[in-house]
């Protein structure tokens, strides 16, 4: 359908996904976090993207507050925010839950559709 | 199951929820589109959302305010970024202040909303949640839910002092 402008690349999924984003910008997180520290250099020769790449996915990482970049001499080293990425997860479980609460509403809604009729 | 996918993400801080409903699609549609029944499911059963202005074209603003058990106020507010009846529709989400009044340089999320007709008949609705940061999950959260309303009521408050975020 054509019209289906915002419709992501994951939409025909059906299973239940509870893990963060499969991308590489994830990936970079996730050797961050298991590291401790990286430099962007070694991101970026560690993956098959260029330097450019890494950095834009750091960058868009930094702003989430997910990572925090520091400069050591010549080297910008990487560091993953594991609290707020727990915090982050924590959260999306809770307004998970909160849009299951919104669809039942909506399905009971549906379900009466002469309780109230629309303007 | 009227729920068949559900997709977090988050680093995007993203939520999408997909969902199917043994209704026409354009039945679907008036739960966004007819502010009465909006004001049905958004709010949690403790308080009510009252919508008081709601114009859903491109630019317009959609205002609102849940009510709960001792009187007290929440206001919030949508502005229509697209919208395609009865198949797409994309809102900014953000807080209101006590006035009811929106705050338009505190935009909190992106919801995006498509609905579909897939072959097995019904309808699919994938709603989509990008929020800014996590004070703006934690605002959603906050006045989404009915422990969030009870135990949050002080935290909006903080929330609408902060000053604007870049």
């Amino acid at each position: 359908m054509t019209s289906m402008k915002f419709t992501p690349a994951h939409a025909t999924s059906t299973a239940i996904c509870p893990g963060p984003g499969s991308g590489t910008g994830s990936s970079v997180t996730r050797v961050a976090l298991a590291s401790g520290a990286d430099s962007v250099s070694e991101l970026a020769r560690r993956y098959p993207i260029s330097f450019a790449a890494v950095h834009k996915h750091v960058a868009t990482l930094e702003r989430a507050g997910l990572v925090t970049k520091t400069r050591h001499g010549r080297e910008q080293r990487v560091r993953g925010d594991a609290a707020a990425l727990r915090s982050a997860h924590r959260l999306l479980d809770d307004l998970e839950a909160l849009w299951h609460g919104r669809i039942d509403r909506i399905e009971r809604i549906l379900a009466h559709p002469t309780e109230r009729a629309p303007q | 199951m009227t729920v068949i996918s559900v997709v977090k993400d988050a680093e995007a801080r993203t939520l999408t929820i997909t969902a199917r409903f043994d209704a026409p699609i354009a039945r679907v549609w008036q739960i966004w589109s007819d502010p009465r029944q909006l004001e049905r499911w958004w709010g949690p059963p403790s308080h009510p959302a009252t919508v008081t202005e709601h114009d859903l074209a491109p630019g317009g603003t959609i205002r609102y305010h849940m009510t709960g058990p001792e009187g007290d106020r929440h206001g919030g507010w949508f502005r229509v970024r697209a919208v395609d009846p009865p198949h797409t529709l994309e809102l900014d989400a953000g807080v209101a202040d006590a006035g009811g009044h929106q705050r338009p340089d505190t935009p909190t999320a992106v919801i995006r909303v498509a609905l579909s007709e897939p072959a097995g008949g019904g309808t699919q609705m994938e709603i989509s949640t990008a929020w800014a940061d996590d004070e703006a999950m934690e605002w959603m959260l906050a006045t989404g839910t009915d422990a969030g309303m009870t135990a949050a009521a002080g935290q909006i408050d903080e929330l609408l002092g902060l000053p604007a975020r870049a």
